[in-house]
Order: C-alpha cells, then structure tokens, then sequence
C-alpha cells in the first residue's frame, strides 16, 4: 500500500491516509481497516472507531460526483431547506443515497463557508452560490454533459503533493 | 497605452469562483486575445463585498476601478466602454477603495486581502508583510509576548481569551518540544473570515503563527483546516511550499538559529473538531472526543506537549501588531474589546460580505448601514449571532453595541463575528428544533446532558411544534436546556440551549401556531 508507505513518517497519520484513501478509491474499504490497524500498530477497533466518527469518511462506493449541499442557517435563510426538498425529488434520492444511473452522491454539510452567497452547494471541489433550483438543475445537467470534466483546483485534502520540510 | 501591460484583477476566492469567477477570467483573457489588447490578469483573494462577485478590477493612474457583479456576457461590453482605462459603465462602482462599504471600515488583519496576488511573496513584502516577522526575529521572546499582552487581543475563534495571556503560559512552559496550531475549522454556519484570509492573504497566516512559535519556542506547527474548504487548502499549502523555499518557514528563519516548521492538516466534517482539545485530538489521529480540562492544552496539549492553540484571525491579527506595535492596535475598540474584528454579514442579507471594524459598532450599523438590510426586501425578524450556538436576537436588541461583555450579558456571542439574517419568513420553532437537531448530529458524544438531551430537546420540540401539550413541553424543554448547561463538558451542549431559549424568549408566537383546539385532542391521543 504506497498510500502507506507515503503517510506513515507522518504523526497522527491516520487521518491523512484515510484521505489519501478516499481520493483515490472514493470510500474506505471495509478491507482497508484491518490492514490499516496492522501497519499502524492500532487495533482495528481504534480504526473503525476514527472512520466512524468522521462524517467526511465514507463506507460504500460513491457516484461519479459527490454533490454537497448546505443545510446550515446562512442557507436556511435563504431557502435551503426547499432546496434540499428539490434536490431529493429531482435526482430521487435521499441523503446519503446514489442515483440509479451512478452519476451522484448526494450528501449534507453544515456549511460551505459560502454564507453571504447562499444557499451554496459543492460538486465535487467546486463551489456554487445563490443556488436556486433551477440552478441546481442546470449544474446537474451540466456535470452529467461532461463526465470527465475535473476541478479546476487541485485535489487537497490528502498528503500527496505536499511541501517537502513538513513538521514530521 | 504605454508600454506596460494593464493589470485585470479577478479573484479566485472561493465565493467570487462560486459565483463564475474563473468562466468570467477566461472570457476576459479571450476577447483582450480577440481584440489584440495585452493584458496580465491577477487572480487576488477578495475585497469582501461579495455581494459585488465576480467583482473584476482594473489598475489605473488613479487607482483601482471596480466592476461588479461581471457574468462573461458582460465582458465584451466592458470592452466596447473601456473598462481596461476606467471607462464608465453600468456595472462600474468607480475606485474600488471609495466604495462606502470598503471606505468606511478599518481594515488591520484584511489590509492586504484582496489588493495582492495571494501567492507572490514579492507582493506580500511590498505590502508590509514579514515586518512584523523580522521585528519579532530581533526580540526576545517575552518582548513579543508581551506586545500581544499589550495590544488587547483576544481570541477570535469564539471564547474571546487574551492570546498574550496563553502564549505567556506557553513560554513558561518547560518541554523538550511545543507546538502551535491554528484552528482553521471554521464550522459555524455564518462565518467565512478564516477561509477567505486564508485564500486572499495565506502568508499572514504562516508569518503570525512564525511568530507565536518564535515567542513560545516552539519549532513545529499544523493548521487544521476543515474538509469542506479544498481550495483554501490547496492555497495554503501551496504557499506554505512558497515560503520555505524563500526561507521563511523552516530550520534557520532568514538567516537566524529560529526554526519553524509549519504543515497542513485536513478535518473530516465534524464540527466538534473546531473545539480545541477535540482539534488536538483529530490532530493525533483519533476520533475528535472533548479532553477535561485541566490540563490546559497550553500546557498538555498536542501529543501532550506546551500548545499554542489559536483561530486564524487572532493569528492573522499578530503581524500588524508586531509591526505597528501593541499600542497601535489596542486603540481600535471599546472596554476589554480592543482592535478589530472581521464581521461576517451573511444569509438573507442584501450586502453580504466581510465588514472589518473596530469593537463598538453596533448590529443596526452593521445589517442596515453596510448589509442594506434583506435581500428578499422584507423587513428582518431575527438575526443569529455567533454561530450555531449563539443566540437569535430580534430587532429590539439590535442597539447593542459588538463587545465580548455586552454580548454575553444577553446570552449572546460575539463568537467568530458571524452574523446570520432572516427575514419575516422565519419559523422560530423551527430554528429552536435546528438548534437541537445540530447538536444531535454533532455532540461528540462524551457526555449524557448532549448526547441523549439534544435529542429529548429535539423529540419536545417536534411535540411543541405539532401543537400537543404546547405548556408542559416548553416547561420540559426549558428543565432540558437548564440541564444542558449545567452538565456538559464542553460549549457543544453548553450553549446550544442559547439559540433555543433566545428563540422562545423573543418569538413566543412561533411555538404557539397550531389552536388550542387542536391541542386538546393531541393530548387525549396520548
Ligand atoms: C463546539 C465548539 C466549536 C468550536 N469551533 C471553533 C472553530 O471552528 N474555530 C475556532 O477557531 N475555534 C472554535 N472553537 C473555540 C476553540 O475551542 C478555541 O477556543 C479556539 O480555537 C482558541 O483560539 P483563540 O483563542 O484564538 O480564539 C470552538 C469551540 C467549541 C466548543
Ligand atoms: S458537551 Fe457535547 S460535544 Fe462537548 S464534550 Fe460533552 S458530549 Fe462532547
Ligand atoms: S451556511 Fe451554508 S455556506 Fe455557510
Ligand atoms: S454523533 Fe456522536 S453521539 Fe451522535
């Protein structure tokens, strides 16, 4: 497992594995945690407790995209909730759920740090504001039209690409 | 046109992008291809008006002139009337820095967000940054401590705790290693501060918190950033790269013995991250459980060693201290509330954005004379202040004055400067249940009062909502947040109560809607 072997001179490294390991699989394995727990001396239990605490750690294979909407107040006063309500109907899925054709994931987050452009949505890395439903549909549309189109920023949550003098 | 290339400056903030800010950089670089008009575009962090973005700039004798809200289709005709000179049109606000909005407010720790080119160390520098640094580099360390102690600064990631009191807790501190870490969580709903310096002015950030290792003697640190902010993440460790290679971070700080090494730590969404031991404990690679305190993290803090633990704001606030001194800085402000503060106008606000002022200013200055009061144009009924856990205020209170003391007399947060604005339209009952719901989905779970009495507060909430036994659930909802209070380790449990008492206390009507007539037979139902 090079995602390992890239990490493990990192203190606390298990967070930034398993990132590391949801870029490049879009969930962590079930596989993944006793092999985890063995090559960072913890117990599986240590393992499984920190993937489980995580909202951001996913256990089952995603879609295509990762659609994140907003379901904090900022939003909420800008009709986040009807939003969420359309989104559900429009892509026929509840939160947490894929769509039948694998091109979405859709999950909530307690805000985007988009609050003075609500209600804000993030699909994949890109950020949306003033997200009405009509908009909504349009973004879907569009990201359906163009399956390989990536994110005009870097991937940044995991290690990789990292600066060289790192602490540890 | 002179030989030198026009400057255009389109910000790659996270909002300004949300909002088509890369779709109208490119239609720029295509029709200044198109008409053979050299130009340089400069991707800066934002001004902060975001209610402006994509607000596109352009460098004149005269100064900066803005455009704003710019869509591509606008750009031909930003053209046709000479935006590239100043030209007038409908979208022209005239020099960005005469802008009410922008003019009147007193920009310290955003001085420089939105001006420079986030990653040009050159542009940095020529706008006063690492001053404050090389000051500090000649000092000891109790001299830079004590300037902090001396500016008035207090923690602005929600408990509002003098930072030159922690550090000097630090430095005393004896241990073979210490650490500092930023909290760059930023969870509460409202607040965007931390992000936007972060993308708009990343090498404040790396330059305050060098400082507070130097004053500390710490030789190590990471910043936690939340998982929901890929792109500030990716700038910073971008410029994180960009400062060790001009010597800035790492062993031998420009020349000197100091040593600094300063790394990039991503959360997984959970929101009791951004409480500090929980951060420290993410930090570890653990689940993000609450620690007791004592002990202090400043003395056991990260793998147990002397820890500076400070949001980015205090942090992004220390280079200007350094620089123009403690007494330079402690003259913004009223009482114990001294410099300034990044208030965060969001949600249904027609102005929304960052508005830096000093301690003092009061809501109605800040929602009515720089938020331009909703956006849906209805009157405002409630505003949420400090995030998820403080309290919603109505407009009767909307007098008082932005001060740590005066807030908390209202059970009210000055908190991280959120400021969350709802029109008419609100459900109170319905926010009071949020503020429930939240804490159910977020508790960490170490204690009983959060983990199950979020959930009974949510349960009597729905009960209250649908009009059954109305008196009884709210006398069992106030016992339930009285407990809460009471018997929660950390402000999780502690203070969600706030948003929901705030919400009973000032909007009783909310959860009184549903007849008394219909309660009746809920209550023979049950
Ligand atoms: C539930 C909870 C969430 C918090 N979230 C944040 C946060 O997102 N960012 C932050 O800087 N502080 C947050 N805090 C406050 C921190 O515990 C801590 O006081 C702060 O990081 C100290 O830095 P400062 O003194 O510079 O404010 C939170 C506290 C609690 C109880
Ligand atoms: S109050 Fe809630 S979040 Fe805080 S320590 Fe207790 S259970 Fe955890
Ligand atoms: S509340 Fe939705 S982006 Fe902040
Ligand atoms: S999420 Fe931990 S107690 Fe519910």
């Amino acid at each position: 497992m090079t995602i390992v072997e890239d990490n493990r001179h990192l203190r606390g490294a298990l967070l930034p594995i398993l990132h590391a390991l949801q870029e490049e699989f879009g969930y962590i394995d079930e596989q993944a945690i006793p092999l985890l727990a063995t090559e960072l001396n913890l117990s599986r239990a240590d393992v499984h407790g920190v993937v489980s605490f995580y909202h951001e750690f996913r256990r089952e294979k995603p879609g295509r995209h990762i659609i994140k909407v907003c379901r904090a107040e900022a939003c909420q006063s800008m009709g986040a909730n009807a939003l969420v309500d359309h989104i559900k109907k429009r892509l026929q899925v509840d939160f947490h759920g894929t769509t039948a054709d694998g091109a979405f994931t859709l999950e909530p987050v307690f805000c985007l740090g988009n609050c003075a452009l609500s209600p804000a949505v993030m699909i994949d890395e890109n950020l949306h504001g003033r997200v009405s439903p009509d908009r909504f549909d349009e973004l879907a549309a569009e990201t359906r039209a163009n399956p390989t189109a990536h994110n005009q920023i870097p991937r940044a949550l995991s290690h990789k690409d990292s600066h060289k003098g790192h602490a540890q | 046109m002179s030989g030198h290339l026009i400057t255009v400056f389109v910000p790659r903030d996270s909002a300004a992008l949300s909002v088509g800010a890369d779709a109208v950089a490119a239609a720029i670089r295509a029709e200044a291809a198109k008409r053979d008009l050299p130009l340089r575009i400069v991707r800066n962090g934002s001004r902060g008006m975001l209610y402006l973005e994509p607000l596109v700039e352009v460098e004149t004798p005269e100064g900066r002139v803005a455009y704003g809200p710019v869509t591509p289709a606008d750009v031909p005709g930003l053209f046709d009337a000479g935006f590239l000179t100043g030209g007038d049109h409908a979208l022209g606000h005239g020099l960005t820095e005469e802008i009410p909005y922008f003019k009147k407010q007193e920009r310290l720790t955003f001085a420089r967000c939105g001006i420079i080119d986030p990653l040009s160390v050159e542009d940095y520098r020529a706008h006063g940054g690492f001053r404050g640094l090389e000051n500090a580099l000649a000092m000891s360390q109790a001299e830079i401590v004590k300037v902090v102690t001396d500016s008035g600064l207090r923690g602005r990631g929600g408990a509002g705790f003098p930072t030159g009191i922690k550090w000097n807790t630090v430095m005393q501190a004896k241990a073979d290693e210490k650490f500092v870490c930023c909290n760059a969580d930023e969870g509460d709903s409202g607040t965007f501060a931390d992000r936007m310096i972060i993308e708009g002015d990343p090498f404040c950030l790396i330059e305050g918190m060098t400082i507070a290792a130097i004053a500390v003697g710490a030789t190590s640190g990471y910043v936690y950033m939340r998982s929901e902010y890929p792109h500030a993440t990716a700038i910073l460790r971008h410029a994180i790269k960009l400062a060790y290679d001009e010597g800035w971070l790492g062993d031998n700080i420009h020349g000197t013995d100091r040593t600094f090494h300063l790394d990039v730590r991503v959360g997984a969404g959970a929101y009791i991250c951004g409480e500090e031991t929980a951060m420290l404990e993410s930090l570890e690679g653990k689940r993000g459980m609450v620690r007791a305190k004592p002990p202090l993290p400043a003395l056991e803090g990260l793998f147990g060693k002397p820890t500076v633990v400070n949001n980015v704001l205090s942090l992004c606030s220390v280079p200007i201290i350094l620089d123009k001194g403690g007494e330079y800085y402690r003259d913004f402000g009223v009482g114990r509330s001294r410099g300034t503060l990044p208030f965060q106008l969001a949600g249904n606000i027609k102005n929304g954005g960052i508005v830096e002022k000093a301690f003092g200013i009061t809501l109605h200055e800040l929602l009515y004379e720089y938020g331009g009061g909703t956006i849906t144009g209805r009157p405002i009924r409630a505003v949420q202040v400090g995030g998820p856990l403080g309290a919603y205020l109505p407009p009767s209170q909307f007098d008082l004055p932005k001060d740590y003391e005066a807030f908390a007399a209202q059970e009210a947060m000055v908190g991280h400067g959120g400021i969350v604005v709802f029109d008419d339209s609100v459900d109170m009952a319905q926010q009071a249940r949020f503020a429930m719901e939240f804490c159910v989905a977020e508790s960490c779970g170490k204690c009983t009062p959060c983990r199950i009495g979020s959930t009974r507060g949510m349960e009597t909430l729905d009960k209250i909502i649908a009009g059954k036994n109305v008196d009884a659930n709210l006398e069992l909802l106030a016992d339930l947040c009285d407990v809460m209070v009471d018997g929660s380790l950390c402000a999780m449990g502690g203070m969600t109560p706030y948003p929901v008492r705030s919400a009973v206390k000032h909007f009783p009507e909310d959860f009184r809607k549903k007849a008394p007539a219909v309660r009746v037979t809920h209550i023979a139902a049950e």
